[in-house]
């Protein structure tokens, strides 16, 4: 099952295994898929491996694309 | 990090607005993850689509299009080889060709959920004068975890771990729908975590060569609308693109450090396929250089499985499409989740689960 909610890397060992905190539970993550991961990045992670560090200017263009969508003018009725 | 308000209702309602409004050609879209299809059902989305729109489960949910093959080769290992069995718990529930893993626990067989493959590895090392198994099922999204896993026991020396690979390639299954005479799909709404890995541009091929509009989405309520939406968009123009959705977690290029392992750890065969059958290229076993991880050629050599599905199920055309869950004669009464008869009422993304949870009854 694919969970959707980023976590935040709150600490990391030298075997890349993480700890990260999804809004208060944490969980144990490997970090080793991922380039250069830092504590404070945002992960999403899929079966205990985080996969995609997520970068905050890319999340911004999830609102400008809805922008797009919703802003576009509507057919003429 | 700021991000719509996804409880905003408002704005789900703008969009859903925005989609019952279209008037352009009819569109039958396939959401092929099986994620996309618990939040579907959920929302009760294929109700409030405009005439013309549909929407279709596809093949995305992993154990789901793992063949009988699989389960039966795991439940012979769990029973004959005295191996310890690690697997996904959804793995478990599914019905072999007489029995299902979870039968074999309980029966005395050492069969292991786990959560991941760092589980998994783990239990070899608590258990190195035994055989530990793990059953490799799924998509993009897994395989690279399992490579991740097999390098580890390799770089560490480990001979007790070994991997049944029943992993398999996207795409090819895609390829395989939009060539089937019985199926119709006019556009995909492409999985969000696979495509983490794979990368956006990587449907650019099919969209080309099949005039297939494709967006990649994510798993929220909000997200699935907003692709939806960019789908009619392009269906309106009558454009075809692949466009991503999903920023947030899915770039051009995809995950390349795991899209590496996948090239080392793993070839690709031809593979069979709950509902599909075998399609060219489309699994991964592992590569020469892993033979020695390979449960397969270890434990497996000589025995074979050509199991068909179970009687009267039919799943082969709910993961293509073809009818809905419901249109199964044993659906919700033969064939319940406490009690399932094919894989795809097991699991809670499997298109029979996914609508059996959020039916109206
Ligand atoms: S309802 Fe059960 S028997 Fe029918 S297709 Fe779905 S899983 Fe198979």
């Amino acid at each position: 099952m694919c969970v959707a909610v980023p976590g935040k890397i709150v600490a990391i060992d030298e075997s890349l295994m993480a700890t990260v905190d999804f809004g208060g539970s944490s969980r144990d993550v490997s970090v080793s898929l991922l380039n250069s991961p830092a504590v404070g990045d945002y992960v999403i992670v899929h079966a205990g491996f985080a996969l995609h560090k997520v970068d905050p200017k890319e999340a911004e263009q999830t609102i400008e694309l809805m922008a797009s969508i919703l802003n576009e003018p509507s057919r003429p009725e | 990090m700021s991000h719509p308000d996804r409880s905003d209702p408002g704005l789900l309602n703008k969009l859903l607005d925005k989609i019952r409004r279209y008037d352009g050609p009819p569109l039958t879209i396939m959401e092929v993850c099986g994620t996309h299809t618990v939040s579907i059902a959920r929302m009760g989305l294929s109700a409030l689509l405009p005439k013309g729109v549909s929407l279709l489960s596809g093949p995305g949910c992993p154990v789901c299009v793992t063949p009988v093959d699989i389960f039966d080769e795991a439940i012979y290992l769990a029973r004959e080889k005295d191996v310890i069995i690690a697997t996904y718990g959804d793995a478990m529930r599914v019905p072999g060709s007489e029995t299902s893993l979870l039968e074999v626990k309980a029966g005395g067989g050492e069969v292991y959920p786990v959560y991941s493959t760092t589980d998994a590895l783990d239990l070899s090392q608590k258990n190195k004068n035994r055989e530990v198994v793990f059953i490799g099922l799924g998509f993009e999204t897994t395989s690279p975890t399992v490579a991740h896993a097999l390098i580890t026991a390799k770089n560490l020396g480990v001979n007790n771990f070994s991997v049944l690979s029943a992993h398999k390639v996207l795409l090819p299954a895609m390829e395989a729908l939009l060539l089937d005479p019985e199926v119709k799909i006019d556009a995909f709404l492409c999985p969000g975590h696979a495509s983490m890995v794979l990368g956006w541009r990587c449907y650019e091929e099919l969209a080309e060569k099949y005039g297939t509009p494709s967006v990649v989405a994510g798993f929220e309520p909000h997200e699935i609308l907003l692709a939806i939406n960019m789908l009619l968009a392009q269906a309106k123009e009558g454009a075809v693109r692949v466009e991503n959705a999903y920023p947030k977690a899915v770039s051009e290029e995809g995950n390349t450090s795991a899209l590496n392992l996948l090239e080392r750890v793993f070839k690709k065969v031809d593979s069979k396929w709950r509902g599909l059958g075998m399609l060219p290229g489309s699994g991964y076993e592992l590569s020469d250089e892993f033979a020695d991880y390979d449960a397969r050629r270890r434990f497996l050599s000589g025995v074979k499985f050509d199991s068909s599905e179970p009687a009267g199920c039919s799943c082969a055309d709910v993961l293509r499409g073809v009818i809905a869950p419901a249109q199964c004669p044993l659906f919700a009464k033969r064939c319940t989740p406490k009690d399932p008869v094919g894989a795809c009422m097991v699991s809670s993304e499997g298109a029979c689960g996914a609508h059996y949870r959020y039916r109206e009854v």
